[in-house]
């Protein structure tokens, strides 16, 4: 369960952590994702698994335009750039929730039958379900490729330097629009292979979102901002935590774990484990 | 610039009492009670906005979490009132008195917390206070309280007959707050706050006491929303945790601030006498469909408010008479 907070935080991660844009619509994106692999399975039997690049390449282009229509502006904001951010991607979730409602309708959503949903595969005893395991797997692999990507490339450097002044970025001939526009789709496409996962074994509805949002935004802060490494070892800290949570408190109360330890953390390292910023 | 400042903190003052005056009329040509009710929320979420931007505004400490001390305001004057049978107005007291306290015990770990960390330090605890009310039995749990009739009265701050002692409490409530922002404005609290919201470092090597003027505004700033808290558990009758407490509530209370001008005076009242009623419009003309189309367009007029006015709605006032001032 932690690598697959992990894998909802990492696209966070890029966009809140390494760009420092706040994006309150992060759970929305989630939302779309899950009912883009419903809608796929549903209309041409797709297999959730098999459609997660499609997806992922669709919340690409999603998380761009995004951008590039509406993000882009928030951020021009010479007063109280934040605050702007803050309420413009809120405004922005509320109305893809509002959006969801119109054209899918509030009803709860599941797939039924796919290739690996309901199946368990058995480590030395040990039951285990396999969406959740294949999840973990592709988790691992978003973060090792986001982390090389982010260190390894020129991209990755370019999306540092933007963040840390546009202004001679531009000097040296990057277009922070594309850079950003660039950011924003791999974080919504990163949170896309999640939604398509996660589709297999929850139920998709318009206020999905929220609830696996918030846990997201505990998860980069906890690793710290501008760490990938962080956000990677935030997942698996909330995911432990929950679980022992779990075993002591009542089911209701599993999130109260995560949250202590995040206050906890951050009054001991204000900048999170990891975190640079 | 002194000179100009006293004078504009007169006439703020004048417009204020005028129409704060012409708001206590209103009734009188109001009859609806469905008009009066939006009206009492417009003042409601005013007076909430004001004292969330004495905060996160003046001091530049942004809270998201402002929601725990309204439910706390709410439940403390509940719990009081059904389990004990103390009056609201002790409780609504209490109340906020309580909240005073949590928000400076608090403020000790969570104001060395710069940026995000911060911001979501405060959704964090909210959440957890919510959590907690939600599991709390002998609190009602996610049930919530429902609040019994004890008679039509002052005294018990209960009515029935009619929404007129509401409104009057509401706008009381709403002046309170404003005139509060407005002395605070111009006291030492309020220097220190701006001083310590532009740069922290600055103000404390020239003797600003960072940590205790952001610990004055917090208590300020939650007493007044607790208040308002009891208030709103004591117009509904009916309170649960998710809808005192929700991180949308949160939310809901910064809201009008931001679009109207966060950090000034006029900005909360503006914000809530433009978002509230169009809000509740929305609601009840389109949103019957329960198809999410009021939704899509709150929504839509969020974004398109903050983008087009990243400063708030006050800012075209001010525009106007800068312009004004250079011809």
């Amino acid at each position: 369960m932690g690598l697959l907070y992990g894998l909802i935080a990492v696209g966070l991660a890029l966009i809140f952590g390494l760009m420092d844009v706040t994006n309150f619509a992060h759970g929305e994106f989630l939302m779309i994702a899950m009912y883009l692999s419903f809608f796929l399975f549903a209309f041409f039997a797709i297999d959730p698994l098999l459609s997660a690049p499609l997806v992922a390449a669709a919340m690409f282009v999603f998380g761009a335009v995004v951008y590039l229509l509406v993000v882009r502006f928030a951020m021009r904001a010479k007063a109280n750039a934040g605050m702007v951010q803050i309420f413009t991607t809120f405004g922005l979730a509320i109305l893809m929730r509002g959006l969801a409602q119109y054209f899918f309708t509030p009803d709860y959503r599941s797939i039924p039958q796919s290739w690996a949903g309901g199946k368990t595969i058995s480590v030395g005893g040990i039951f285990l379900p396999e969406p959740q395991l294949i999840g973990a797997a592709v988790s691992i692999l978003a973060f090792a490729g986001l982390y090389l990507f982010i260190h390894r490339t020129d991209f990755g450097r370019a999306l540092e330097a933007t963040r840390e002044d546009p202004g001679a970025v531009a000097l040296v001939g990057i277009d922070k629009n594309r850079v950003f526009a660039f950011g924003w789709g791999l974080g919504a496409a990163l949170v896309g292979l999640a939604g398509a996962i996660m589709a297999v074994f929850f139920y998709i509805y318009p206020d999905v979102g929220a609830s696996f949002a918030l846990i997201a935004y505990v998860t980069v802060a906890l690793g710290g901002f501008g760490s990938v490494f962080g956000a990677f070892a935030g997942g698996i800290i909330v995911g432990l935590v929950e679980a022992t949570t779990a075993l002591v408190l009542p089911p209701s109360l599993k999130s109260v774990g995560i949250y202590a330890v995040y206050l906890l953390v951050v009054f001991i390292r204000p900048r999170g484990l990891f975190g640079s910023m | 610039m002194d000179k100009n400042f006293a004078v504009r903190r007169r006439r703020d003052l004048i417009v204020a009492a005028v129409l704060a005056g012409l708001a206590a009329l209103a009734p009188l040509f109001i009859k609806d009670v469905y008009v009066q009710n939006i009206l009492i929320l417009t003042l409601m979420y005013a007076a909430l906005s004001q004292s969330w931007n004495i905060l996160s505004g003046y001091c530049g400490q942004i809270s998201l979490g402002h929601a725990l001390y309204f439910g706390i305001g709410a439940y403390t004057t509940e719990l009081l009132f059904t389990k004990f049978g103390v009056l609201p107005w002790f409780g609504m007291l209490a109340g906020g008195v309580i909240a005073a306290i949590i928000a400076m015990g608090l403020g000790y770990p969570f104001f060395r917390l710069r940026g995000h960390y911060f911001v979501i330090a405060t959704i964090v605890i909210a959440e957890i206070g919510l959590l907690l009310f939600q599991n709390w039995e002998w609190a009602g749990a996610a049930m919530g309280i429902t609040i019994p009739v004890r008679g039509d009265s002052w005294l018990k701050f209960q009515f029935m007959r009619s929404k007129l002692p509401y409104f009057y409490f509401a706008l009381a409530l709403c002046c309170l707050a404003w005139f509060v922002t407005w002395w605070l404005e111009d006291s030492k609290w309020g220097f220190w706050w701006r001083a310590v919201k532009d740069n922290p470092e600055a103000a404390e090597s020239l003797g600003v006491v960072v940590f205790n003027s952001k610990m004055g505004a917090a208590a300020v700033s939650a007493f007044l929303v607790a208040v308002g808290g009891a208030f709103y558990a004591q117009f509904l009758a009916y309170i649960d945790p998710e809808s005192v407490m929700g991180f949308q509530f949160s939310l809901l209370m910064a809201l009008p601030a931001v679009l109207g001008g966060i950090g000034t005076l006029w900005g909360p009242v503006l914000g809530a006498a433009i978002l509230i009623p169009m809000t509740e419009l929305t609601r009840s003309y389109i949103g019957g469909s329960g198809r999410g189309v009021d939704l899509i367009v709150y929504g839509a007029l969020i974004v398109a408010i903050s983008l087009a006015l990243p400063q708030g709605l006050v800012s075209l006032f001010s525009r106007s008479k800068a312009k004004g001032a250079t011809r």
